[in-house]
């Protein structure tokens, strides 16, 4: 079986890839928890009036999903135990080391800025209820009821200030997972200073069709007519990041082919090989093409809002998968490439195993229930249906 | 022979009290003697010393007994694909195609599965950790548990690892592997073990054609310098700046 599964020659250690689908995921959900905080700050920062809707409800997916950004890594530690070294003896000079740091720091700045927006929800709803609930939005509301508009405006300031921490701190915790990957010389697949930019852009991307998807599917629970103006908005936030990130991909890549290094035979094994069809198909046709096509069409075509909406769902659905499949072919097909350069691995994964398919899988759907349950204490839901009523009431 | 009751107890309880001693004795002189060989020499200072490696590829003659003999002595799992040494042999064909390969590390040597008629030229060159002075390793290690002691070594250390393993994906020359057993990443120590005691590495000892050298940088007279100063020496991958310390005399430009 090992036969099939190396071509040329490889180093005798590397018979074993050592980053499994777990590190795909890492820098996958990272990416939507970046991309999700900076599309609330469209709002938050730059005053976009069109997201407000989704502004808060980003900021809650941000937090569902920076919840489970530790656990892919943690799963795949040999000594989890010893995680917490990397907080305590960090070893400054290695890009890792700063990951306890960066996350802490923006766990609490997203914290943070949750609880400033939703400060008077949460005042109120200490005011208006009784026994477990009382006690529990009065300890959320760190029994400050004050909610005068002195109070409101001091928030609102603060609120701005820790957005704009956060955009850098949201850019800073995604761009310096591509620095994990972009710093490694040995792997010329990897070795790159377009990398950190790379994943930031497709974080963004990413995020904001995640935050898409989800607003389409609560308001059709909620049984709510979607607010046209919000999604084409988001829609055409998702159309200009995918085309920077789309550029910058490109760019690599033809930077690669064009100056020809020692290492373009391997990689263009590997782009013809290995990963041609999560490359080219699914990263770049499924991923960036088509949807690129959908959202140019909906921001031309005029009227006809039922197949505008069909066109950003999929574009949207099919961008999430499409980073998905970019993670892919950096983490494994990095791996793939021997650093003899004169052979490649197969990755292959496992379903049942502590860094398997299954865990992956349990890790992805996790973020959701964290979502419902805080969408429960916390509702964002006011904002995403009044905007909506009026609009309807403007438009009619 | 006549035995009381008292002495039958007697010898019986002397039985198995030493039966059950025994092994705890012996198994703690054992432990002893491995600990006393594995720590360094009290009078060992390893600011008084800087190790290199000298890799002859022209007398190397593949027989994998390096690679062996460093699986034997640091006990490396011989049943995993993990090798703190190896050896690869390189077959450039007539057509001009160089054919690389390393059949388990070369520990079972090497079968002849090309005609002699179509190879141009073949040779065999050992592989071992660098030593980098630039470790990529040293530098990635997000808990600073892999380092490089004042001798000039890269060693893990196993308590602290935890094993997220970037320095696997860091080190340019597949030299580290993960071990499963430990869950932590491991490589080649240069038998720390040994040269602390004055003693050669394993792989060194084992070689019979002396296509590897071991000695101390430090000590002008070492045969290592020697060669430094008379041979023309190349290391592996110069352009990536990690500066090695295994250094190779008729390094062919097909070597990877």
């Amino acid at each position: 079986m090992m036969e099939n599964l190396v071509w040329g020659y490889i180093y005798p250690n590397e018979a074993e890839i050592q980053w499994s689908i777990l590190i795909v995921l890492y820098p996958y959900i990272t990416g939507l928890v970046a991309g999700a905080f900076i599309a609330s700050s469209l709002y938050h920062v730059f005053g976009n009036k069109d997201i407000k809707p989704v502004a808060r409800f980003a900021l809650l997916t941000a937090f569902a999903f920076l919840c489970v950004a530790m656990l892919p890594l943690l799963a795949h530690l040999g000594n989890p135990q010893r995680a917490l070294s990397i907080m305590f003896t960090p070893h400054l000079s290695s890009a890792m080391s700063g990951f306890g740091y960066i996350f802490s720091f923006y766990f609490i700045v997203v914290v943070l800025e949750i609880w400033l927006a939703f400060r008077v929800d949460i005042v109120n709803a200490a005011l208006n209820s009784r026994g477990w609930k009382e006690l529990l939005y009065s300890a959320l509301a760190l029994f400050s009821y004050d909610i005068s508009e002195k109070a409101l405006e001091a928030d609102e300031k603060l609120g701005r200030k820790l957005a704009i921490i956060g955009i850098p701190s949201a850019a800073f915790l995604h761009g310096y997972v591509g620095f994990i990957f972009g710093g490694i010389k040995a792997n010329p697949w990897w070795s790159s200073s377009l990398m950190p930019i790379i994943f930031l852009m497709s974080a963004i991307v990413s995020g904001i069709a995640l935050l898409i998807l989800l607003y389409l599917v609560v308001m059709r629970i909620k049984k709510h007519p979607i607010n046209h103006k919000t999604l084409y908005s988001l829609a055409h936030y998702l159309w200009v990041f995918l085309i920077v990130a789309v550029v910058l991909e490109m760019l690599e890549i033809i930077s690669i082919k064009y100056e020809a290094l020692e290492e373009i035979e391997i990689i263009e094994h590997l782009l013809a090989e290995k990963i041609a069809f999560t490359f080219y198909g699914i990263q770049l046709t499924m991923g960036a093409l088509i949807p690129f096509i959908l959202l140019l069409l909906v921001g031309v075509i005029k009227n006809r809002d039922k197949l505008k909406v069909a066109m950003v769902a999929i574009s949207s659905m099919f961008i999430l998968i499409g980073v998905f499949a970019m993670r892919w072919n950096v983490v494994i097909g990095g791996q793939e490439i021997s650093k003899s350069l004169a052979g490649t691995m197969t990755y292959v994964p496992v379903f049942f195993h502590h860094e398997g398919v299954l865990p992956a899988i349990i890790i992805l759907i996790i973020p959701f229930i964290i979502l419902r349950v805080v969408t429960y204490i916390l509702p964002p839901w006011k904002d995403m249906m009044e905007e909506n009523e009026e609009v309807a009431v403007s438009s009619e | 022979m006549n035995l009381s009751r008292r002495d039958f107890t007697k010898i019986g309880s002397k039985i198995v009290i030493g039966a059950a001693s025994g092994p705890v004795i012996i198994d703690a002189l054992v432990k002893k003697a491995r600990a006393l060989e594995i720590s360094p020499l009290r009078d060992y200072d390893w600011n008084e010393h800087f190790w290199g490696y000298v890799v002859d590829t022209t007398k190397c003659i593949g027989c994998g007994r390096c690679a062996n003999a460093c699986k034997l002595e640091n006990e490396v799992p011989f049943d995993e694909p993990v090798y703190r040494t190896w050896v690869e042999r390189y077959r450039v064909l007539k057509e001009g195609e160089a054919v690389i390969d390393s059949p388990n590390g070369s520990i079972d040597g090497f079968t002849d599965d090309i005609p002699e008629d179509e190879i141009n030229k073949a040779f065999y060159v050992p592989k071992i950790c660098n030593h980098c002075e630039n470790p990529p390793c040293v530098q990635v290690c997000p808990v600073g548990a892999t380092y490089t002691t004042n001798d000039g070594v890269v060693l893990v250390d196993y308590e602290y690892c935890i094993g997220c393993r970037y320095c696997i994906q860091a080190c340019p020359y597949g030299a580290r592997y993960y071990n499963n057993e430990k869950g932590t990443a491991d490589k080649c120590t240069w038998c720390y073990h040994r040269i602390t005691r004055g003693l050669l590495p394993a792989c060194v000892k084992a070689c019979p054609v002396g296509a590897r050298k071991f000695g101390d940088l430090k000590d002008t007279e070492s045969e290592v310098n020697k060669i430094l100063d008379r041979e023309r020496i190349n290391v592996h991958k110069p352009e990536l700046g990690t500066k090695p310390k295994v250094y190779y005399i008729g390094l062919d430009r097909v070597v990877r």
